[in-house]
């Protein structure tokens, strides 16, 4: 297996607020390699972009808090470099795209400015004209029309779609290996969406970057990613290649959120959803925090005491891991969601 | 107005055939004045709804479909009269509410309520769960002591809250339960009609499984009709036994369940159905997406005759000169708004790819 270009090992970030210490992510590990798409899901509060803004140096501190562990880059520890160092990374081999296009855009600047800005950030000794040549084609690359007439133009004359396009553009103008994804899709249209997801392929062809998408859109992820990582309550609760996280998962967390969706391919009588509310992350559940929620769980103690280590369930590869007590317990009939269960195609 | 004229022949067949619907609405017209200038002249119309007919029967969902813009959630509004219409009739049990003022449409209002998208903008902060639930209660006169505290504990019940939530403010809870708020406000009145505004979208996807549960229970108990208005097609297809599909002011396509998913006749529709990322990597490049090119054209000038023709792969002359009406087309039943209808079904070959039966019920 090659090196990972990104690794974030046992990494704890924790939110200081009146109300008390929010565990907003706790424990977390994965690895990104070189070219893969590692789709990251879970709902609001699961600690999906914290855990990765963290990495970027994003997350203001205070209130926030790296408690422990660790992440490198590259072999470089992301959290020792000096400030310099990371806003060279940023922006250059680690670039960023952003839910919302319009407040991630600088209004009085033209669309052109900011992306050569960009570029001419990390690359000081580069020439005007071959800036404004290289935003063009970058331009042309995520599929804006009339690039050398788009380029002068302000946000404001840009659609929230090509917004989108123009973000993604600015985010591969260095070449990155690794893209960090944040909810790419989720401010625009569904024909929009597909527009952009076409977008983000051909960007990442051009470039080769390694992609962290980070998503609450399981469709996002079964179409784009190469592996998963699901987060509940700040923690990684399962992780896998994308086929046996969606035709089999192992934590009853996953099998509930592929439950309860509504299927847009198939006819449903009643929907499956999880029971109750998301735990507080001020003072979560003890043991594992899917505990109150879990149907598998049904009271048993080991539940509320111990945390689940993330571990491979027997059977499974070693690279499926399940934070759950009771993993084995998931047969085919409980795993089988609609459309899930099917294995042509893999 | 020219496209309404043109429109009317439908209405008069909707009337013929359609018997004891709910409500009914009629080339339904809502444009806002574009101001501009110092002394605010009037420089043009966004044209968020444009010539709607439709009926609701009763017991029934109706699922209103689109993209942002395509003038919905105006036509949500208007229809409870949040919005004057600017043209068109509105017919509620027989009645026609159009022009009926302020006052005249609080007896109306018991009948049809509204929920609203997101649950933490939609209640006032300042007030409790039981202020909130009892807030239609008290303007229309009916809540009286013991009486109306006990009704509002028996409608938090109804939602699948307890009663001791009453006393609390609504940052105590979370997006679903606020929504279950919203929900027990609105069945408040026992109305006969609730428009639902988009009732999940602001929520998390283990918690939207609830509350579309929990809307459809209602239905049943109650006999609720629903007009349900939403972007998101998966969730509109399970909970809706009709479908209008809207762009840009306009219903292009309308029909039951399986006309819309499994025999699609609008290019539009059959786009949006392929688009949708389906929660199966086992589908993955086995699917046919229509991507489409460019934009939605802005409401306030909208491309002549089919306003969906500037997207559309199919466009020729025709559709930039008549603007097709929303009739039966050769080859299905539903009514359609395109000069090119014919049946193609993005999600058959889904299903098909993902070694599941066909979705045509």
């Amino acid at each position: 297996m090659p090196e990972p270009v990104l690794s974030v090992n046992e990494l704890t970030v924790e939110f200081k607020t009146e109300d008390g210490v929010v565990h907003a992510v706790t424990d977390v590990s994965w690895e990104l390699y070189p070219g893969e798409v590692l789709g990251i899901v879970g709902e609001s509060g699961s600690g999906k972009s914290v855990s990765t803004m963290t990495l970027l140096g994003l997350i203001p501190m205070p209130p926030g808090r790296v408690a422990s562990g660790g992440a490198t880059f590259e072999g470089e520890d992301l959290f020792a470099m000096s400030k310099k160092r990371l806003r060279e990374l940023r922006g250059g081999q680690m670039a960023m795209i952003f839910q919302d296009p319009m407040t991630s855009l600088n209004p009085v600047f033209t669309i052109g400015a900011q992306i050569m800005e960009a570029l001419l950030a990390h690359h000081p000794d580069m020439k005007d004209d071959a800036a404004r040549e290289r935003t063009i084609h970058l331009l042309e690359t995520v599929g804006v029309p009339f690039p050398e007439r788009r380029v002068d133009q302000y946000p404001h004359e840009f659609s929230g779609g090509m917004r989108q396009r123009a973000m993604i553009a600015m985010a591969i103008a260095n070449d990155p290996a690794v893209l960090i994804a944040d909810e790419p899709t989720t401010a625009l249209d569904v024909t929009i969406q597909a527009q952009i997801v076409e977008v983000l392929k051909a960007a990442q062809s051009e470039t080769q970057a390694a992609i962290v998408l980070i998503t609450h859109d399981l469709g996002l992820v079964a179409e784009l990613a190469d592996r998963v990582v699901v987060m509940y309550a700040g923690r990684v609760v399962e992780q896998g290649d994308v086929f046996e996280i969606f035709n089999a998962p192992r934590h009853p967390y996953t099998v509930g959120l592929m439950k309860s969706l509504a299927r847009l391919d198939a006819e449903q009588q009643r929907l499956e959803p999880i029971p109750g509310q998301p735990p507080s992350l001020i003072t979560p559940p003890p043991g594992c925090a899917f505990h109150p929620r879990c149907t598998l769980s049904q009271g048993r103690a080991v539940c509320r005491t111990d945390v689940p280590v993330l571990r491979s369930p027997a059977g499974e590869q070693e690279t499926h891991r399940s934070a759950c007590h009771f993993a084995e317990e998931l047969g085919a009939a409980d795993r089988v969601g609609v459309g899930s269960g099917v294995d042509e195609g893999t | 107005m020219s496209e309404t004229e043109t429109q009317a022949p439908v209405v008069a067949e909707a009337v013929a055939t359609n018997g004891g619907e709910l409500l009914r609405i009629e080339g339904l017209v809502k444009h806002f004045p574009i101001k501009a200038g110092v002394f605010k002249h009037t420089v043009g119309q966004v044209k968020a709804v444009d010539g709607v007919d439709l009926t609701v029967q009763p017991g029934e969902t109706l699922g209103i479909v689109g993209e942002s813009g395509c003038g919905k959630t105006t036509l949500g509004r208007t229809i409870i009269k949040l919005l004057e219409p600017t043209a068109g009739k509105i017919v509620f049990d027989g009645r026609d509410i159009t022009k009926l003022k302020r006052r005249q449409m609080r007896p109306v209002r018991r009948d049809i309520q509204i929920v609203f998208q997101d649950p933490y903008a939609s209640l006032n902060p300042r007030m409790t769960v039981r202020e909130i639930v009892g807030e239609p209660l008290r303007i229309h006169g009916l809540y009286r002591g013991s009486e109306g505290r006990r009704r509002v504990e028996e409608l938090l019940r109804t939602v699948g809250m307890s009663p001791e939530h009453a006393n609390r403010f609504p940052h105590e809870f979370s997006g679903g339960q606020r929504q279950r708020i919203g929900v027990a406000r609105a069945l408040a009145l026992n109305p006969r009609m609730i428009v639902l505004d988009e009732p999940v979208s602001a929520l998390d996807v283990s918690i939207q499984a609830q509350v579309v549960n929990l809307l459809q229970q209602l239905q049943d108990e109650f006999g609720l009709t629903y007009l349900f208005i939403a972007h998101d097609l998966s969730v509109v297809r399970h909970v809706s036994d009709r479908i209008a599909v809207m762009y840009l002011g306009k219903v292009v396509e309308l029909g039951s369940r399986a006309d819309i998913y499994a025999r699609p006749m609008h290019p539009y529709t059959q786009a949006l159905l392929s688009a949708v990322p389906i929660e199966s990597p086992n589908l993955r490049g086995k699917r046919k997406r229509i991507v489409l090119e460019g934009d939605v054209p802005s409401p306030a000038n909208p491309p002549s005759g089919c306003v969906f023709r500037t997207r559309c792969w199919k466009a020729q002359e025709i559709c930039a000169e008549e603007t097709p009406a929303l009739v039966p087309r050769p080859g299905g039943q539903h009514p359609v708004a395109c000069h090119f209808a014919e049946v193609a079904s993005p999600l058959d070959e889904a299903s098909n790819a993902n070694g599941q039966p066909s979705p045509t019920s």
